[in-house]
């Protein structure tokens, strides 16, 4: 069993197995559902431009901006909807914003 | 240790809520609740319960609070009559629907409109469908013993749904009677202490509660939750044995009366209850073979045990202290007569509406009652499938 | 004052895999509201945008406790949470500390939800209220409600050939909040990210209720471009429509004086709601919302002691 399939009820679960009241005792479990397919176009981080001042990871509204040991770190894909605000607050151009199919990682389809 | 005191149905309840010791109340005055709120307050003011008291600006409020209270892993009450009742309509929903072991007596008080603070059902009756276990009470002991049970099946593991104990307004919440109550320990060894297994404030076990389930899984959780009702009636029983053992009273989902050789039985609830089994007793008195079905547990429904009881009866009438506009009757009276269906023994079975908005209910009424029986069972016939019983022409 | 390096080693509350809408104001003003909080967390949610987009079930994104109970009492369902806390706690039932918050919409708060939130302020429950004011009904798609700025076109108060969108100004929340002599009220803008930290941080350690409405811009309702969220968020108070400031105690203090004046139609004319203001037959609301936004400025400045 993957982390996954631990935190998350499958989908095909019968009333006996359901959660009490649809209670969800497995909290923060939406990492395991992945938004990233709802992005047209994607931000991608210039490290050489990137002075750290993390206002991208302040102004995400979807924490998928990571930052790591107070520095900006990387972007989380599976999560980032492509809404382009983390591009537009960074004061040092340091993220491009371009099309979804332009790199190689291609479309992350979430589920 | 019992002792033997006169109460009455207010201050009894306020009472079972003080050796009960709630963690939290959250309750607005309604009458003919409000002198349990107002008991309740001076219990607090005192510093002789430990509970936090919400003084909420509305009923929906309080059930709001309430509900939070409960999910934090509180044993929360609050309690209401009528209007108050049905301002918390959504939420009383809710509290059901969240499982949420809550307990609120409810002193049974018509609806507006007109605006009017006397007895009937028309409150609680309305709230049957709302998933809360409703237990009627026919006096102040009942309304204690009730509230004291209610916990019980409330908090049990198998039913873990809000518990509605009734009574009716005016005639018992300000009834002066004689009743047996137990010391405080008794009631607080019986009520035990709550241990929730999903609570808000879990440090260790976060969980969400109310959230949004659509088509994939709102069906499987509600179809859970009526397992949950189904589950209480065992429950209720098996608390009902225990609570006989403690206080020496004896409660089942209904009270049978004289029903074991009768012919002719009126289905009946609440105080009106009592005026009901002097009548039987008369006509007892007279040879005529009557009999009563007084009725504790309105839900979860005792549909079997209900067709078990009557269905040697010929002729039958149910009590219904609330319309419900159907053209069919009270709300009592279409799940009696459906429970008897399959009894296919050819049950005449008719409803009496009375008693709204207070109007009294005396001895002379249900022995019409008993003499339209009579004839009925005679003629196999009757003149009108819904009576109503008191109203001027 | 916590810097961005501070605060981005704390443990992010709301996770990602929420589906509000890609640059949902919703996001960043919970985000920054969260993150000020020292102590483990109750959170209630209002009905509206927010709680579907975060709670669908079987997913949570919420790594603290939560409870939606309905659209209209979430201050009433915060404050019985509170209640319960401080009976356990009396009690020796349970050893941690603990806060408290509910986020609502502005129809939640505004309109639905504010005899529930009046009642739980004047009670005094130690519980922090934030708005989320994004001005509509956003959930059911659009609707006006009383924080929708005068003119707007939304769907309950559409553009049509007789009436030119919303008729009314939006009610002053902040200040009805602050009179309700709480010892926090406050009104905040994510973009200026320092003073929504700095007064949700107030929020959580007062002693009793606290306030605090947050301008959180919804892209779909509004109709400016996704990114430009920061823009619209700045010209909001710099045109004086969504001014920042705070209540302590009584006291009231202006956060930020703009250094210019910048008429509101910097602001509105960024977003499509407000579009058919510009034709020439209804100059005369802008005219009249630069009015309006001018009078509550004096009071306000009268207030703050500014003048
Ligand atoms: C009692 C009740 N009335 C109406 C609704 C429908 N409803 C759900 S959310 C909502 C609007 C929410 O608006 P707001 O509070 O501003 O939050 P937003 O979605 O804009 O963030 C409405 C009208 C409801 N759920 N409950
Ligand atoms: S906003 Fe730009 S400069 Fe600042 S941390 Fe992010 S990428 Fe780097
Ligand atoms: S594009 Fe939007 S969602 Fe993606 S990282 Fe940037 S701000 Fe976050
Ligand atoms: S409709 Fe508006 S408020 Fe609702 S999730 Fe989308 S952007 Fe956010
Ligand atoms: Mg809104």
């Amino acid at each position: 069993m993957n982390k996954k399939h631990e935190k998350v009820i499958a989908p095909d679960v019968g009333w006996r197995n359901v959660t009490r009241a649809g209670i969800i005792p497995t909290a923060g479990n939406a990492e395991y559902y992945e938004t990233g397919g709802w992005r047209t176009k994607k931000p991608v981080w210039i490290e050489d431009k990137c002075i750290h001042c993390l206002l991208c990871w302040r102004f995400c509204p979807d924490s998928s901006v990571i930052a790591e040991d107070g520095k900006f770190g990387r972007f989380d894909y599976e999560h980032c909807k492509g809404c382009g605000i983390c591009v537009n607050v960074c004061p040092s151009d340091a993220i491009d914003f371009i099309d979804e199919g332009e790199t190689s990682e291609g479309r992350n389809d979430g589920e | 240790m019992n002792k033997k005191v006169a109460l009455t149905g207010n201050e009894a309840v306020a009472l079972s809520m003080k050796q009960i010791n709630p963690d939290v109340v959250a309750a607005y005055p309604i009458t003919p609740q409000t002198e349990i709120v107002q008991f309740f307050s001076s219990f607090v003011a005192n510093g002789q319960v430990d509970t936090e008291f919400v003084t909420v600006e509305s009923e929906h409020s309080a059930m709001s609070a309430t509900v939070g209270a409960s999910a934090a892993g509180a044993r929360a009450m609050t309690a209401t009559s009528a209007n108050g009742l049905a301002l918390m309509w959504e939420v009383v929903y809710i509290a059901a629907s969240n499982r949420l072991p809550i307990v609120m007596p409810v002193v049974n008080r018509a609806l507006s409109a007109p605006i009017n603070i006397h007895c009937d059902h028309s409150d609680t009756m309305g709230a049957r469908d709302s998933g809360w276990i409703q237990l009627y009470s026919e006096n102040s002991q009942e309304a204690y013993d009730n509230m004291i049970q209610a916990v019980r099946i409330a908090e049990h593991p198998d039913v873990l749904l809000p518990v509605m104990v009734m009574m009716d307004g005016f005639i018992i919440s300000h009834g002066l009677e004689n009743l047996e109550v137990m010391d405080d320990e008794s009631v607080k060894d019986f009520v035990g202490t709550y241990k929730p297994d999903h609570y808000l404030l879990d440090i260790e076990n976060p969980i969400t509660m109310g959230p949004l389930a659509l088509f994939d899984f709102y069906f499987e959780v509600k179809r859970q939750q009526a397992e949950a009702m189904k589950n209480a009636k065992d429950v209720i029983l098996d608390v009902a044995k225990e609570y006989k053992d403690l206080s020496g009273r004896e409660y089942g989902l209904f009270e049978s009366y004289k029903l074991d050789d009768a012919e002719i039985a009126i289905v009946v609830m609440s105080s009106a209850a009592g005026t009901g089994k002097y009548v039987v007793d008369k006509l007892r008195e007279e040879g005529k073979k009557a009999g009563l079905l007084k009725l504790r547990v309105f839900r979860p429904f005792p549909h079997k045990e209900i067709a078990e009881a009557l269905k040697h009866i010929k002729a039958l009438a149910v009590m219904d202290r609330a319309e419900s506009f159907s053209d069919f009757g009270g709300p009592l009276f279409a799940p009696i007569r459906s429970a008897l269906f399959d009894v296919k023994n050819d049950i005449k079975v008719v409803d009496y509406i009375y008693g709204l908005g207070g109007r009294d209910i005396v001895p002379p009424h249900i022995e019409k009652v008993f003499n339209d029986l009579e004839e009925i069972k005679e003629t196999g016939k009757y003149d009108k499938l819904v009576n109503y019983l008191g109203v001027r022409e | 004052m916590a810097t961005l390096k501070e605060q981005s080693k704390k443990e992010q509350i709301l996770t990602g895999g929420h589906r509000l809408c890609a640059g949902c104001g919703h996001g960043i003003a919970v985000r920054m509201v969260l993150n000020a909080a020292e102590d483990p967390l109750v959170i209630g949610c209002a009905t509206g945008c927010l709680e579907v987009a975060t709670t669908i079930y079987p997913y949570t994104a919420w790594r603290s406790s939560f409870i939606h109970n309905a659209f209209e009492n979430a201050a009433a369902t915060i404050s019985g949470v509170e209640a319960a806390y401080k009976s356990l706690k009396k009690q020796g039932k349970i050893k941690d500390d603990f806060k408290f918050i509910a986020f609502g919409g502005d129809g939640g708060t505004y309109d639905i939800g504010l005899q529930s939130l009046s009642g739980a302020m004047e009670r005094g429950h130690n519980i922090v209220y934030v708005c989320l004011d994004n001005g509509a009904y956003m959930n059911t798609g659009i609707q006006r409600s009383s924080a929708t700025p005068r003119g707007a076109d939304t769907t309950t108060s559409p553009v049509g050939k007789v009436i030119p969108g919303k008729q009314q100004f939006r009610k002053d929340l902040t200040a009805i909040m602050a009179e309700h002599n709480i010892p926090y009220a406050a009104q905040a803008s994510p973009n200026n990210w320092r003073d929504l930290y700095n007064k949700a941080k107030k929020a959580f350690e007062v002693e009793g209720p606290a306030f605090i409405n947050v301008m959180a811009p919804c892209p779909r309702g509004w109709r400016y471009n996704t990114p430009d969220i920061a823009d619209i968020l700045k010209l909001a108070y710099e045109t004086r429509y969504w001014p920042l400031y705070e209540v302590e105690n009584g006291e009231w203090k202006l956060n930020y004086k703009p250094k210019k004046y910048v008429p509101v139609e910097e602001w509105l004319k960024l977003q499509g709601r407000f579009r058919h203001l510009f034709r020439d037959e209804n100059r005369y609301i802008i005219d009249e919302i630069q009015a309006e936004v001018d009078r509550r400025w004096e009071v306000l400045l009268e207030r703050c002691g500014e003048k």
